[in-house]
């Protein structure tokens, strides 16, 4: 098994190195010159930018995310689940539904006090 | 014709057999890469210029039709444009942040195809978690986005990436969920095996609204219309990468298409029995029914116009979801019946 | 091959320490969490040492996936001001000093006190479904427990953004 890891690693590794390599490539070829002036400004459509960038953000994103990270929480429950489907039996089907059953009520909760609408 | 790439493989092999067992894996691991890295970017290359043509073709134009027979030199000249154009980076991004973010998103991008079945025993790492390997390395894409978004210190580049996150992670729920089926019937998380469990019946057909799950969710998560909203080009004009010029542009752009090409290999190892097919060698029916896949994704793009963000977030937790769970119910009682059926037991 | 793991595993230690100091010690705590997903992406490489390519694959799912982009929203949930001076030093030092001595001493002793044998032992033949078994067979009050916990996770969360929006005008 840790072969195949080992495998995993050289792919890693050999993913950076192409996209290192293909920056240096570019950098060897690319023309010498440092770009300066308004090619280094911010790109807004010719406008000047106003206020800085790094501001507050609304919390739906924030909320967005804690519901995908609690949903991504089941998958890990429920693909060993999945895997094991059909030597489980009967009542670990019904044990599994009893868990998706109650997350799907936490969805329809966020779903009844309008927790998902964007606006 | 059907051996060849395994007959090159174990040539290879041969050659190093005596050699120390690291030797081996480090010849062997390089040699599978390569192999990967070749099919990414000719595959790529290809399908920049198949996009153009398929999109000219639907919108009753010609596409590029200057460089080489019919343009199919075109993507080449844009590759090697890019490869000498000035490297910009904006006076006030957050610098090393905005160099590692067009590295960064190609790591995921190229490290998924590790455990694709190219065809017959054409499996670069059959890892035991096959399936789960690809979802958890595809989803670290996201960061990537995030700090090339951040990192630009652009109002468009940051909204874009803001905009792109919320997606990628609502889609990845139903994706990660409509892939369970499949695992449900196979029994395993090995792609190899998934593959094998396809050869009389393709899971297409046992599990359709799963297929039809994948599709939509793998749409959104490689961010191609009608739910490229990530760079809108009307609202946000190019997202994330809007700042990025030269060879880090087109890092992104190569880790698109690369995506691209890896939902289209995995749903096709899912749904559509993988390299199973008659006559033809095995290798070439996955490349036949992987790029029926990613025409069909086009056709999608150039067909249907860009979806609103609050009617896309919504179809995601209140149709997508709910739906996905209903197939995993329906999926689980269809299969003790079966059960019950053939041999008696729940 | 048990020296090269052995390697593996300083290089990987290496790795996970310091970017965890990185995370505490950079100013911009965006680049912090940015530092938290190399830590995460290090401990899944320990794991695959030990054998637990699942646990792995989940360490990279839910905290590098999940948690690192959480932690990143969060920061710019709260943000106020200049972001390049966000994670400054703390003034409770001495406080904080102790806490974390104690903590440290609590997981060195219970380390210290484990008799490692689990480790000899070979891994299981299917270890996913075995987890499942245990899951859903002699830990079953345990697993739908933790399905009321992320429950009520979801309903704070909900909570939390609605009241948001009755407080504004």
């Amino acid at each position: 098994m840790l072969q195949q890891y080992a495998i995993i690693g050289i792919f890693l590794l050999g993913a950076v190195g192409t996209a290192v390599g293909s920056i240096v490539v570019n950098w060897l070829v690319r023309p010498k010159p440092e770009p300066k002036g308004d090619k280094r400004a911010t790109y807004e459509c010719g406008l000047e930018t106003i206020g800085p960038t790094w501001v507050q953000f609304k919390a739906r994103y924030f909320l967005y995310a804690l519901v995908f990270l609690l949903f991504d929480v089941e998958t890990i429950f429920l693909y060993p689940w999945a895997v094991g489907f059909q030597e489980l039996g009967f009542l670990a089907f019904v044990e599994m539904m009893i868990f998706i059953g109650i997350l799907a009520l936490g969805l329809w909760y966020a779903w009844k006090e309008e927790g998902l609408k964007w606006l | 014709m059907e051996h060849i790439f395994t007959d090159l493989a174990a040539l290879v092999a041969g050659w190093v057999s005596g050699s120390p067992q690291w030797v081996q894996t480090l010849v062997m691991g390089c040699l599978y890469l390569i192999g990967v890295l070749t099919f990414i970017f000719l595959n790529c290359i290809f399908l920049i210029y198949l996009e153009r043509k398929v999109s000219a073709y639907i919108q009753q134009r010609l596409g590029p039709n200057r460089v080489g027979p019919r343009g199919i030199l075109q993507p080449v000249a844009d590759a090697l444009k890019l490869l000498g154009k000035e490297d910009i980076i904006p006076e006030k991004a957050d610098h090393w942040v905005f160099r590692l973010a067009p590295i960064i998103i190609l790591v995921p991008a190229i490290m998924v195809f590790a455990v694709i079945p190219f065809g017959k025993n054409m499996i670069p790492v059959d890892l035991n978690i096959g399936v789960f390997y690809f979802l958890a390395v595809a989803s670290t894409t996201t960061l990537a986005i995030l700090m090339g978004g951040w990192s630009s210190n652009n109002k468009y580049a940051l909204l874009g990436s803001m905009r792109a996150v919320a997606q990628i992670v609502s889609y990845e729920v139903p994706l990660a969920f409509s892939i369970l089926g499949v695992v449900m019937i196979a029994g395993s998380l090995k792609t190899s095996q998934i593959v094998a469990a396809q050869e009389n019946y393709w899971f297409i057909l046992l599990q359709p609204l799963g297929f039809l799950i994948y599709f939509i969710a793998a749409t959104a998560e490689v961010n191609r219309a009608p739910f490229d909203l990530v760079e809108g080009e009307q609202e946000i004009i190019a997202g994330p990468f809007i700042e990025y010029t030269g060879m880090r542009f087109a890092l992104f752009y190569l880790a698109e298409y690369a995506n691209l090409v890896a939902v289209s290999c995995l749903g096709v190892t899912l749904f559509l029995g993988g390299w199973h097919g008659p006559w033809l060698p095995s290798w070439l029916w996955f490349l036949i029914k992987v790029y029926i896949l990613i025409f069909v994704f086009m056709w999608t793009r150039w067909t249907f116009p860009r979806i609103r963000i609050d009617h896309f977030l919504d179809f995601n937790w209140k149709v997508l979801l709910p739906l996905a769970l209903v197939n995993i119910l329906l999926t689980g009682i269809g299969l003790k019946l079966y059960q019950y059926i053939t041999l008696g037991v729940w | 091959m048990p020296d090269s793991q052995a390697v593996f595993f300083w290089l990987l230690a290496a790795l996970v320490i310091g970017s965890a100091l990185a995370v505490v010690l950079l100013k911009n705590i965006v680049h912090s969490a940015l530092y938290l997903f190399l830590t995460f992406v290090g401990v899944a490489g320990l794991y695959i040492l030990l054998h637990a390519e699942f646990l792995a694959a989940v360490q990279l799912l839910i905290y590098a996936g999940a948690i690192a982009v959480l932690i990143v929203f969060a920061v710019m949930l709260v943000r106020r001001g200049d972001i390049r001076l966000s994670n400054l030093y703390s003034i409770h030092f001495l406080p904080a000093l102790v806490v974390s001595l104690v903590l440290f001493a609590l997981v060195a002793v219970a380390v210290g006190r484990q008799l490692w044998l689990g480790y000899l032992a070979p891994p299981p033949e299917e270890p996913l479904v075995s987890l499942a078994r245990n899951f859903l067979g002699e830990y079953v009050i345990a697993f739908e427990v933790a399905a009321i916990l992320l429950l009520s996770a979801i309903v704070g969360a909900v909570l939390i953004v609605r009241g948001r929006r009755r407080s504004a005008p």
